[in-house]
């Protein structure tokens, strides 16, 4: 309830405060938002699993948007930004499909 | 932050509502000793405990809340740069790209927009040739009429008022009259209502002179169009057309600013002569 209220929130300044994203985070802001989303759907899956732990949320969040950054940093820094941050799309796309999955198998029992 | 944190838990709903894995985490193997752990944020102070309805209420839960919030705000904000975004967030390869692309484009355009502009040369030229030679034709044609006589014309000139009360005017002496004034330099002439052109035959007939067909009988007026004091001079001088007037006859030669020749010579369309290529330039129709 309260993180659902928090997201509604963090949209709704989003769209009230308009900010614009400043230049030197403009690569690694999509990245990030793509890692969020994976931890965020990891935590869901977590909590229909029963094994929700706040920490391990939290923990998992911050790693996975700098982890992911760090990478689009490191891959932009060896020339290969563009293609590094396919790759860290990719295997988080794979982790955030297998979470929705997993999901779907706990709402649905399919 | 603290003060949105502090607003969240007051107006949110009661905990077990919101938060129904709580017993699931605390019985988890490292959740006991995490709890306490992660509530080191500032907003540790501020720990809604006040109420007992917010009894289980975790610090831990609102770092979650305030994670997804930045989560939902990071979103909206990217979404939002996504749809204004230029250029400023490319990579150089990609600019160097889209360089290469918007120079290629605008090569292609500029041998677009320099055929399309010798298109256009091209066209104005032949249309002001066209127009230039429509005039030209035009121009000759008017010419050309006025010398055949199928057009009328007006301009300076003189007027001859011919009586003959006895009727002693002769074919020849119009005739005479006509020859003096083209070579005065006439341009149009006509006889009462006939056009004079170099087909033009003077005929004697009884009580008159026919111009062609047309049979004109005293008086006659002769219209030509021309330098009217040079074919004025002409007509008149001292043993001239006039001075050699048969007994009788009297002419009067008025100089006029502007005369017209209205009639009309017609011209059959030829039977059999067709125009042929011209193997040399005309000289000019006047």
């Amino acid at each position: 309830m309260i993180p659902a209220l928090g997201l509604v929130v963090g949209i709704v300044a989003g769209l009230l405060l308009q900010p614009s994203v400043p230049v030197w985070a403009q690569p690694y802001l999509p990245i990030a938002v793509v890692a969020a989303l994976d931890a965020v759907f990891g935590a869901v899956r977590a909590l229909l699993d029963g094994i929700f732990d706040d920490k391990v949320f939290v923990v998992s969040f911050l790693s996975n948007v700098i982890v992911a950054a760090f990478i689009v940093y490191l891959g932009d820094q060896l020339g290969v930004g563009s293609q590094l941050s396919t790759g860290v799309v990719v295997v988080l796309g794979i982790r955030i499909f297998s979470n929705v999955a997993a999901i779907r198998r706990h709402l649905f029992h399919a | 932050m603290r003060d949105h944190d502090d607003d969240t838990a007051r107006t949110s709903g009661p905990d077990d509502d919101a938060r129904p894995v709580d017993q699931p985490v605390a019985a988890a193997p490292d959740a006991a000793a995490d709890q306490p752990g992660a509530t080191v944020e500032p907003t540790a102070g501020s720990t809604p405990t006040g109420r007992g309805r917010f009894s289980r209420f975790s610090k831990a839960q609102l770092l979650v809340a305030v994670l997804v919030a930045a989560l939902g705000f990071a979103i909206v904000v990217q979404l939002r740069q996504t749809e204004q975004q230029g250029l400023a967030t490319l990579r150089q390869s990609d600019l160097v790209r889209i360089l290469d692309d918007v120079g290629d484009r605008r090569d292609r355009l500029a041998a677009e927009a320099s055929d399309l502009e010798s298109q256009r040369r091209e066209l104005t030229d032949v249309s002001t040739g066209d127009q230039a030679a429509l005039d030209a034709a035009r121009a000759r044609a008017t010419t050309l009429g006025i010398l055949a006589g199928t057009v009328a014309a007006k301009g300076p000139g003189v007027e001859v008022y011919l009586t003959d009360p006895r009727s002693t005017v002769r074919a020849a002496t119009l005739l005479d009259l006509v020859q003096e004034l083209r070579d005065a330099g006439a341009e149009a002439i006509q006889i009462g209502s006939a056009r004079v052109v170099a087909s033009t035959a003077f005929t004697d007939v009884a009580g008159g002179v026919a111009v062609d067909t047309l049979v004109l009988r005293a008086p006659y007026t002769v219209v030509a169009i021309g330098d009217g004091q040079t074919m004025a001079t002409a007509l008149e001088i001292p043993g001239g057309v006039i001075a050699s007037m048969p007994e009788g006859a009297h002419a009067t030669v008025a100089t006029r600013d502007e005369v017209e020749v209205t009639a009309l010579h017609a011209t059959p369309d030829p039977a059999y002569a067709r125009p042929a290529a011209t193997p040399t330039p005309q000289p000019s129709g006047s």
